[in-house]
């Protein structure tokens, strides 16, 4: 579904050089230190920075010359994914119409995204008024709407405690598996990783220096910068 | 309550002088019969002009901000664009009255518009005096304070937001109907009632470009009624029509108190996905000439008649070298004393916020250092003139109530560019300072004297460039023989003597400016 082949990019003076692919329904979570180019895979998956040599193919069609608007991509942050001064049913109608003009079933495939999320009758809250946790659904509800096959999250649980954490990857893991997503997650804990990725890469210095299951990826660490990196929590 | 004592001298200070000249002016007001002055028809006309100018002036500054402060944001990558940005800021520093002269040399009878329009073979343009021209000076000062007080609301929009826009696919309609308007609507009461609120007491403006009793203001007629027509009784109900105004008008909007950007923040990496059209390209680049334009032709006029005119005659006068130093030495004491003010009641905000937990009493403390905003300047200067009149000789007294009242002018200005981030270092440091035993001076200069350097020189820079170019009280007090370089510039332009003229206002504004770098570099060090 999403093949990364070959991107390179510059980030200040480092070079970045990515490899990657990710089946329709596969969920790859990308771990590494700060700085280490995570951020920056994800925003040139999406059109956000510009790669000077490589490819992004999604679903067998070349995307690396497209604006981000044309990239059959989803994306949500660690925050900031809404609009404040709009409220949940316009966040997610963005998602249908980016000026907001909505034919009426429209409102009802709002309605069911919300639903779907567990956000069923809250379209007039404004962000505001809502939990940290919920705010991240209502990203997730505009993701669905858009039917793009290919999610990209960039630490987006990170703002949320334990049991809410494990409870919105499980909605994730529901989501992508209704829909057959190919989700790229960002993630700064080796446990969001191993509840619900298939597979895990391991980025540093620009790179993605291991790669495999995660079982593999986080158990028998052999790479000294991985090792670093997990620290030594057991497994 | 220890350690309080700097921030009550200031409260003090600031109670005494306040209260000193409103108590003069109440005590005062029996005396005059108000009816009757209630029913002057030239007073009601003056203040039904006061409010219709400064609500006129407000719409414009803040109606044409709007679109040359979105250009600027849009077009982060525009080749000096930094440099640009400075220009437009110019008008904060430049003295009112300089100001005037460079219009009145542009857009005046004999100025470079009509010279242009008489060239192209049109009529010429006779009609800057009056509304006019009040309202082409209130926008060359406003338009830049409106984008400069705008402009950051943009730097504020999250990266975040850039990218899921350009993910979205929004074009430049919806982005500006659906995150542009919004995040402006909640700062365009607070920008256009502070616009309306300097354009309400605006002086030297309307002073110079009224050009008559029918277009006259509150502000001006006090000066009449005190310096031409002896009336104190009329000034004593002038000034307190315009003190009951502004409260009332800073009472509707509370958020006329507006934190002053201290610096203009670097645009973020993120480019705003609608920026490719040559429709919307010619548009901004069309606005940001325009306004340049605008803001630099009577800068330049000033330069050009200045460098023209008699600059030898002007240098061998006394009495210009007299009122240079004059105004130098006000603007010494006026700016540490509104620095000292300011600072102490900060100080004191931050102690009652984080060692006495009294919030709200900090809150109470910072209003009442930005109280110079309802009781304006001239209101305390006839304040001053009908308390001290029976006494002393007023004239005489001019210079060191020029000093104290421009010192209370300066005090909101330090409290807008230091209190956000004066506020932010107390609350990291004040409990480890505390904890580490470090207090007064030894606090100050180790700590927040080095945090807060660039700040603190641009509040300073900036009180005594506004002192230095004031053109307020010193008009109640001025004679001949205490005039500062603005009075000077007004004496001269008042009697016709345009070129002598051309060449002060030239000296005064590269004094203004000298001082403001000189002070704002050597205090904030070198950026």
């Amino acid at each position: 579904m999403l093949r990364v082949d070959a991107l390179a990019a510059r980030l200040g003076g480092m070079r970045l050089r990515f490899s990657l692919d990710v089946s329709a329904g596969e969920c790859v979570a990308v771990i590494g230190p700060s700085g280490a180019g995570k951020s920056t895979l994800l925003a040139l998956i999406a059109g956000f920075e510009v790669a000077e040599s490589g490819r992004v193919l999604i679903d067998g069609r070349d995307v690396t010359a497209l604006e981000p608007v044309s990239r059959p991509v989803s994306i949500v942050f660690q925050e900031h994914n809404l609009f404040p001064h709009l409220d949940v049913a316009a966040n997610v109608g963005l998602g249908l119409h980016p000026a907001l003009r909505l034919r009426p079933e429209d409102h009802a495939e709002i309605a069911g995204a919300l639903e779907r999320v567990g956000l069923a009758g809250l379209e007039r809250r404004r962000p505001g008024q809502l939990s940290g946790g919920q705010r991240q659904r209502v990203a997730l509800a505009r993701a669905l709407v858009r039917r793009r096959p290919v999610l990209l999250l960039d630490e987006p649980f990170a703002a949320l405690g334990p049991a809410l954490r494990q409870e919105m990857l499980d909605l994730l893991d529901r989501l992508r598996r209704d829909r057959g997503l190919a989700v790229l997650m960002v993630s700064h804990h080796p446990d969001d990783a191993r509840h619900i990725a298939e597979r895990t890469v391991f980025v540093h210095g620009g790179e993605i220096l291991v790669s495999g299951t995660t079982e593999d990826v986080l158990g028998a660490s052999r790479s000294t910068e991985l090792r670093a990196y997990l620290g030594d929590a057991p497994g | 309550m220890r350690r309080l004592w700097p921030g009550a001298l200031a409260l003090l200070l600031l109670a005494s002088v306040i209260a000193g000249a409103l108590g003069a002016l109440v005590s005062a007001a029996p005396s005059i019969e108000l009816g009757g002055l209630a029913d002057d028809l030239y007073l009601r006309r003056v203040v039904v002009f006061t409010f219709w100018q400064a609500l006129l002036s407000a719409a414009l500054s803040t109606g044409l901000a709007i679109p040359v402060a979105r250009a600027l944001a849009r077009r982060e990558d525009l080749p000096g664009r930094s440099w640009l940005l400075k220009l437009v800021s110019l008008p904060l520093v430049v003295p009112s009255i300089v100001a005037v002269f460079g219009i009145v040399a542009v857009y005046g009878r004999s100025g470079w518009l009509n010279d242009f329009v008489s060239f192209l073979g049109a009529p010429r343009w006779e009609g800057l005096y009056g509304l006019s021209g009040i309202l082409i000076a209130h926008v060359f000062f406003n338009l830049p304070l409106a984008v400069r007080l705008l402009l950051p609301l943009w730097s504020a929009v999250p990266g975040e937001t850039w990218r899921l826009v350009a993910q979205l696919g929004m074009r430049s309609g919806a982005i500006w109907r659906l995150i542009e308007w919004p995040l402006l609507r909640q700062a365009l009461p607070g920008v256009a009632g502070l616009v309306f609120m300097l354009c309400f007491t605006s002086f030297a403006v309307v002073l110079t470009l009224g050009g008559g009793p029918a277009a006259s203001t509150v502000e001006v007629a006090i000066y009449q009624a005190l310096r031409f027509d002896f009336d104190p009784g009329r000034a004593v109900f002038l000034a307190l029509l315009e003190l009951l105004s502004c409260a009332l008008l800073v009472g509707l909007g509370q958020r006329f108190v507006m934190a002053m950007p201290s610096e203009i923040t670097p645009g973020r990496a993120h480019a705003r996905p609608d920026l490719k059209g040559w429709l919307g390209r010619g548009a901004d680049l069309l606005l940001i000439g325009a306004i340049t334009v605008f803001v630099a032709l009577p800068l330049a006029a000033v330069a050009v008649s200045g460098v023209a005119g008699p600059v030898g005659k002007v240098l061998s006068d006394d009495l210009f070298w007299s009122c240079a130093l004059r105004s130098l030495v006000i603007a010494l004491c006026a700016a540490p004393l509104a620095l000292a003010i300011g600072w102490s009641l900060l100080g004191m905000c931050a102690r009652l916020r984080l060692a006495h937990a009294r919030p709200g009493w900090a809150d109470g403390v910072e209003l009442s250092g930005s109280l110079v905003i309802v009781v304006p300047p001239i209101v305390l200067g006839t304040g001053f003139f009908i308390l001290l009149s029976p006494h002393v000789d007023v004239y005489a007294a001019g210079p060191p109530l020029v000093v104290l009242v421009n010192a209370l002018m300066g005090v909101p200005y330090v409290l807008r560019v230091l209190g956000p981030l004066h506020r932010q270092m107390s609350a990291r440091y004040e409990r480890l300072s505390e904890n580490l035993g470090l207090r007064g001076l030894s606090r100050l200069r180790l700590v927040e004297a080095r945090l807060l350097r660039r700040p603190l020189g641009l509040a300073l820079g900036l009180c005594a460039a506004l002192s230095v170019g004031d053109l307020g009280v010193i008009a109640l007090f001025g004679t001949r023989d205490n005039a500062t370089l603005p009075l000077l510039l007004y004496q001269k332009m008042a009697s016709y003597r345009m070129d002598e003229a051309a060449v002060i206002a030239l000296l005064l504004i590269v004094m203004c400016l000298g001082i403001f770098a000189t002070i704002e570099r050597a205090v904030g060090g070198r950026s």
